[in-house]
């Protein structure tokens, strides 16, 4: 492995045509250009650059350098959809602009990924001179997520954001009377079990999850088929079994139909909310559940992790490398550093609390004894990370997830609140979709 | 007419010079956006991800697919009944506080910390207000929890899943952010106005409603006119309230959607095609009904 | 004289009671003004975990915290304030002063032209600016004026409702009989505008300026596209920014407090140009 000084002098001397027998023949060839331009909406992927890429100098906010070549962060952030009118437009331009302004770097969301990545504008990573060998530690739900329809990878990730159950110890322990994980996953360790177990925490005074949207991402991380197959809008079972459990919970009284992020949503993360459980990766539990505040059940180390009724994955930032990038050689090793390099998956643990995408490193870390979550009561959690992710299956992603998704949450809330029939919340749903992708039927 | 023939022509060429800036403005940055959204109603044009479709001419194809659903006469009437909701207390409550402050007998002492403060909320981000409300009127809000403690209610209401409390919250927001809008226009006005009518109609022994529609309102003609004319666009036009507080969906049901939120929709995939024919079906609803405005109220006739 | 007497004592009681409805009606209407205002800072005195369990009336301890944080964050909030400040600022005189000038254009000559463009500047209003959004972006790139101001300042020239409202108030208040007078005296038709309408139209002047420079300080969607260094970025995009931060950073305190600080300025402008409007009636104005 190389190290920190090599890859410096390495970044250096790129300029100058270098001769490393590594490099392959295309990257040799093509003149590499002096900006380096990155289109990202927050300044997460900045961080990790500035912090762990050898020879990474900043200049300013959004800019910086490695080597000869300038670094530009076009930062716009996610509301009102700015970032990817924003990066269309400039895209959709890229033949046309000049060496300088083209875009070399961007970043995408698993939720729209593939509107990317099954497109002309993202470069195939084999492109780049990047092996399968090289990849050969990641998570395969991250390939899966930027895989183009042709079956083409195009993105990496420094990211696993492999999710679990996080359930509430006290809760467990007065309800079920365990709050030993593998207790507790008897009682969530499928849909059924989890819904009956839901009506016992309910005599209890507890709702089983917050909102029935804690669930939906389980549920559409495991379906079978595509939003859209042919042109034609497809509901997959699994997404149906999701709204037929929810509405029975919340007409239960079982669980709520409170935006994820709401103050009602996040009441669970104190003892007073009554609140079982929630779905999450570990950055839910170590920094968005109020861990650092007095009275919420994080900071007493109240929370356990199990596995839950299915696998899924919540999060995730890709890297794809946009077609027509003038810094191909730069790219690659920016890609390769920041998603393979052990020892900068490592840093990356260590110092931000990430869980990266490379096996062997989280593997080692889940067998450390010695590490141990207090938010979650001393557990290490990281082995049941790991199981949840290796048999995910996304190979059903489509370039219409994001606004599918959205608008079929948004609709059946009105079916969970009484406010809607299910064929009059399904209608609603088509009509919403065929409004934001004209092409499509149902 | 009698004004312009008092004065000599030459003057009038200052007429066009004075225009220059503001049309070369509007031409280059609002003008050729207005023709090409007319322009693209007529065409199928939008992107399938990063793929453009069209442009393909279609006729008037657009605005049957518009009419055809039916759905946009339901956004039409939630238009009508919010713009009813935001706009009718907005401009009464702007008209009751103009009439105060104009009101020299009246004399209220701190009026002038009064006239300041209603244009306060307007200075909020809309987006920062409605994370507000969102905190207010949550499940497990304050709101809630007075009601229940009062025992009003026993379970949380659930304001946003309601037709009537969401619109009712959309039309008090709406109405808490802009009636200082109104409110200041009025008041400005009414500045123009000569306090010597005033004092003239006290001595006459004129009641404060007597002078109020006898000599404020008729002065205060070509504002109203214009707050009317902006109200009508506005309320026409209303989007940002719903928008966030519906988070775009215009929920329960879509009964809070308004035409331009409908619009908003079709912007997601760039649709210009049918967003053009929504505008300019919008553009035509807007413009009769100003005329209408104009003629009732009859603007153009000056009185010298 | 008898007569007005008895009706001014009848009235005299009519009215303690109608001032006591204004009061009351008055400070309700202040308190739904201010209370918003109240929680804002509040909210900026609490820590994310704190904002998470809910609303509260008291103020926490955090204030200091979340001041820290945004200073010292990646985001550059007082350039983001410099650039909301210039543009904001150069917005509202540019699209006042242009906007009073073509009102006089139209309020004051007689031209042929006058009866088209009147109409066709009014038709503009009429159009919902989310359509010309997108097109209007594509011309600024067209344009390369990307990461510049102008094409932010620039289009505020033409401003069909500032211009309507000054039309409108010249009606009321701009008599012919001025502006004869002042040719009278040999003022040039430049100077008399500068000279002579222009303080005429000071309320409304102050009003349209206070509404252009809001609007402007809170305009989120295009600033976003069109400006992309940090350093030129204004406050509601910096503002987004920190909401979209990653789950590492995300801190709602710091938003809150950024919300803040992004107020405060606007409430100062506020306050220096509302004195032109509700100093009360001024007295013997501009009448002949």
């Amino acid at each position: 492995m190389k190290t920190r000084w090599g890859k410096m002098g390495f970044c250096f001397a790129m300029a100058a045509a270098l001769t490393a027998g590594s490099l392959p023949v295309l990257a040799e060839e093509t003149a590499q250009g002096s900006v380096l331009n990155i289109y990202c909406w927050n300044e997460e992927f900045k961080s990790r650059i500035t912090d762990h890429y050898p020879g990474y100098e900043e200049v300013d906010a959004t800019t910086g350098k490695i080597g000869d070549v300038t670094v530009k962060w076009n930062i716009t952030p996610n509301d009102d959809n700015a970032y990817q009118n924003n990066l269309d437009t400039n895209l959709l331009a890229q033949a046309d602009a000049a060496a300088d302004d083209k875009i070399d770097i961007f970043l995408v969301e698993a939720d729209y990924a593939l509107k990317y990545v099954d497109s002309e504008y993202t470069m195939a990573v084999a492109d780049l001179g990047i092996t399968d060998e090289d990849l050969v530690n990641q998570y395969q739900y991250t390939k899966d997520v930027v895989t183009d329809s042709d079956g083409v990878l195009k993105g990496l990730s420094w990211q696993g954001c492999p999710g679990v159950l996080f359930y509430n110890r006290e809760a467990a322990k007065e309800v079920l009377g365990t709050d030993d994980p593998t207790g507790v996953q008897a009682y969530v360790k499928d849909w059924e079990t989890f819904n009956e177990t839901a009506a016992k925490l309910k005599e209890a005074g507890y709702t089983i999850t917050s909102s029935v949207n804690d669930t939906y991402r389980v549920y559409s991380n495991n379906v079978t088929s595509k939003w859209v197959e042919d042109g034609k809008i497809n509901i997959d079972d699994n997404i149906m079994q999701w709204v037929e459990d929810s509405k029975a919970l919340v007409d239960a009284g079982e669980t709520g139909t409170h935006e994820l992020w709401s103050d009602d949503w996040s009441s669970g993360f104190y003892p007073e909310g009554k609140v079982f459980c929630y779905f999450g990766p570990a950055w839910l539990v170590n920094f968005s559940m109020a861990a650092d505040t007095e009275g919420s059940i994080g900071n007493q180390g109240g929370w356990g992790a199990t596995e839950g009724p299915q696998g899924f994955f919540w999060g995730g930032t890709w890297i794809c490398a946009a077609a027509g990038t003038d810094n191909t050689e730069l790219v690659k090793d920016i890609m390769l550093t920041m998603t393979t390099n052990e020892e900068v998956m490592k840093e990356i643990v260590v110092d931000d609390d990430d869980f990266v995408n490379n096996k062997p490193v989280m593997e080692e870390m889940a067998a450390d004894e010695s590490y141990s979550s207090e938010i979650l009561g001393g557990q290490n959690p990281l082995g049941i990370y790991c199981a949840g992710v290796e048999n995910l299956d996304l190979s059903n992603l489509s370039a219409y997830d994001q606004g599918c998704n959205e608008e079929f949450q948004n609709a059946m809330k009105n079916y969970f609140e009484g406010n809607a029939t299910l064929d009059e919340a399904l209608n609603l749903f088509y009509t919403a979709v065929v409004e934001k992708y004209p092409e499509l039927t149902y | 007419m009698k004004k312009g023939r008092r004065r000599v022509s030459g003057y009038n060429k200052w007429g066009y010079i004075f225009l220059i800036p503001f049309i070369l403005a509007y031409v280059i940055f609002q003008f050729i956006p207005l023709v090409s959204t007319i322009y693209y109603s007529f065409f199928e044009n939008y992107m399938s991800g990063l793929t453009q479709v069209g442009p393909t001419f279609v006729g008037l194809e657009n605005y049957a697919k518009l009419f055809q659903s039916g759905d946009i006469w339901i956004y039409a009437k939630n238009t009508l009944v919010l713009w009813i909701m935001c706009f009718i207390p907005q401009i009464l409550l702007s008209l009751l506080l103009g009439a105060w402050f104009s009101d020299t007998r009246l004399n209220l002492r701190g009026s002038r910390f009064f006239k300041t403060v209603i244009y306060l909320p307007n200075l909020i981000m809309a987006s920062a207000f409605a994370m507000l409300f969102f905190t207010l009127f949550s499940d497990g809000g304050p709101i809630n929890s007075l009601l229940m403690q009062i025992g009003f209610i026993d379970t949380p209401y659930k304001f946003l899943s309601n037709t009537g409390s969401a619109r009712g919250l959309i039309a008090f927001m709406n109405c808490l952010m802009w009636f200082g809008n109104t409110t200041i226009l009025l008041m400005a006005g009414m500045m123009g106005i000569d306090t010597s009518l005033f004092e003239a109609a006290q001595v006459d022994g004129a009641t404060s409603t007597q002078v109020f529609f006898k000599i404020t309102l008729p002065l205060l003609r070509p504002i109203l006119i214009y707050v009317i004319i902006t109200s009508l666009i506005g309320g026409l036009q209303l989007f940002d309230v719903p928008q966030i507080l519906t988070n775009g969906t215009g929920d329960p049901m879509r009964s809070t959607m308004t035409l331009v939120m409908f619009l908003n929709r079709h912007l997601y995939s760039k649709n210009y095609g049918m967003a053009g024919a929504l505008s300019v079906v919008m553009f035509i609803i807007t413009g009769m009904l100003s005329l209408a405005v104009f003629k009732v109220t009859g603007n153009d006739k000056r009185k010298g | 004289m008898k007569k007005r007497n008895a009706n001014g004592l009848k009235k005299g009681a009519g009215i303690r009671t109608r001032r006591l409805i204004a009061y009351v009606a008055l400070t309700v209407i202040s308190f739904f003004c201010l209370f918003w205002f109240y929680i804002l800072f509040i909210n900026a005195t609490r820590s994310n975990g704190e904002l998470q369990s809910g609303f509260t009336l008291l103020p926490s301890t955090h204030a200091w915290d979340n001041w820290n944080n945004l200073v010292h964050g990646t985001l550059p909030i007082w350039r983001g304030m410099f650039n909301s400040l210039f543009i904001a600022a150069m917005s509202a005189v540019l699209s006042v002063y242009f906007s009073t000038m073509t009102a006089y254009a139209i309020h004051a000559y007689h031209f042929r032209l006058k009866k088209y463009i009147y109409p066709f500047i009014l038709m503009i209003m009429m159009i919902p600016t989310q359509v010309t959004a997108l097109g209007f972006v594509r011309l600024v790139s067209a344009m390369k004026l990307e990461d510049s101001f102008i094409p932010l300042i620039a289009t505020t020239i033409a401003a069909p409702v500032t211009f309507f409202y000054m039309k409108q108030y010249m009606e009321s208040t701009l008599p012919a009989s001025l502006i004869e007078a002042a040719r009278i005296d040999g003022s040039g038709e430049f100077c008399t505008f500068n000279r002579i309408v222009i303080p005429l139209m000071k309320p409304a002047i102050a009003v349209q300026a206070i509404f252009t420079f809001v609007s402007s300080w809170n305009n989120y969607f295009i600033p976003a596209l069109v400006l992309h260094d940090n350093n030129k970025k204004t406050l509601p995009i910096l503002i987004a920014q920190l909401r979209a931060a990653d789950w590492l950073k995300f801190d709602m305190g710091q938003v809150y407090m950024m919300i803040a600080f992004s107020i405060l300025p606007v409430i100062v402008v506020y306050l220096i140009l509302s004195k032109q409007i509700v100093q009360g009636v001024a007295a013997g104005s501009v009448k002949e």
